[in-house]
């Protein structure tokens, strides 16, 4: 189910800022543990953000994003009281939904 | 009689909880999986293989795209990066590390009410040419910024 992400929203003069760190390795499968051995990849493939019901971001991402991923974007519209959520599926299969309320 | 009452009501909680997570998978992920993860993209070793797996012909160079970085990052693991599109019709934005194993880190598709200005961190196994590539009206465009690594990320 994944580890929770953070989520901060604030809307100002009419634009909302989303900053979202999420919880998650990241591991490329190009590194070794202390043994020698391959660590497998594990990594965020797909990420999608709404305000309210609609999509506002969609991405697809590669082994070379940073562990714990940092997302900042802004979209237009939005007031306090309205719903960002973040979702993201790993090359696991693996699947983690937040939800954070504007301000 | 409340130490009784305690149990099913946390029980009822987490299954309340449960459920309602349970809801917003089925609501939610259904939306996500129409987006298809590009693996031939991400795999691609080469500028070339990666922009043909995008769909990418050969992008023009234009200075109305700004990357924010700094010029030097001491931690090659943890690089933040930001691109700022000042083309119109902006629906795209990816970001690639020249020099890293494959090339493409991220690609952020966006919607109309959203600004083309995306950051977020990358990992850097080197010194390299940071790419922000956008999409404009269906055409290509790219900007460089070269940021100097001194202490790789991708090592073990």
């Amino acid at each position: 189910m994944g580890n929770p992400m953070k989520i901060r929203a604030v809307s100002k003069d009419g634009v909302t800022e989303v900053k979202v760190l999420m919880n998650h390795p990241m591991e490329t499968g190009l590194r070794k543990d202390a043994s020698g051995a391959l660590i497998p990849a594990l990594f965020i493939t797909e990420v999608a953000a709404k305000l309210n019901d609609k999509v506002v971001l969609q991405a697809q991402w590669g082994q070379s994003v940073a562990k714990n991923p940092y997302l900042g974007f802004k979209v237009k519209g939005g007031k306090p009281g309205d719903k960002v959520s973040i979702s993201w599926v790993d090359t696991s299969g693996d699947t983690r939904s937040d939800q954070a309320t504007v301000s | 009689m409340t130490l009784e009452y305690q149990p099913s009501r946390r029980g009822f909680l987490r299954q309340s909880g449960l459920l309602g997570l349970a809801v917003s998978a089925v609501t939610f992920l259904p939306r996500m999986a129409y987006a298809s993860w590009n693996k031939a993209a991400f795999s691609a070793k080469t500028l070339a293989d990666t922009y043909k797996a995008m769909g990418v012909g050969s992008p023009t160079a234009s200075a109305d795209i700004q990357i924010n970085a700094a010029d030097i990052a001491e931690n090659g693991a943890v690089v933040p990066v930001e691109a700022i599109s000042k083309i119109p019709n902006t629906t795209q934005i990816s970001f690639l590390v020249e020099k890293n194993p494959a090339m493409l880190t991220a690609q952020f598709d966006i919607g109309p009410d959203t600004l083309p200005q995306i950051s977020t961190r990358v990992k850097m196994g080197q010194t390299s040419n940071v790419i922000a590539l956008v999409k404009a009206d269906g055409k290509y465009y790219t900007a460089s910024k070269e940021i100097k690594v001194t202490l790789g990320g991708c090592g073990g």
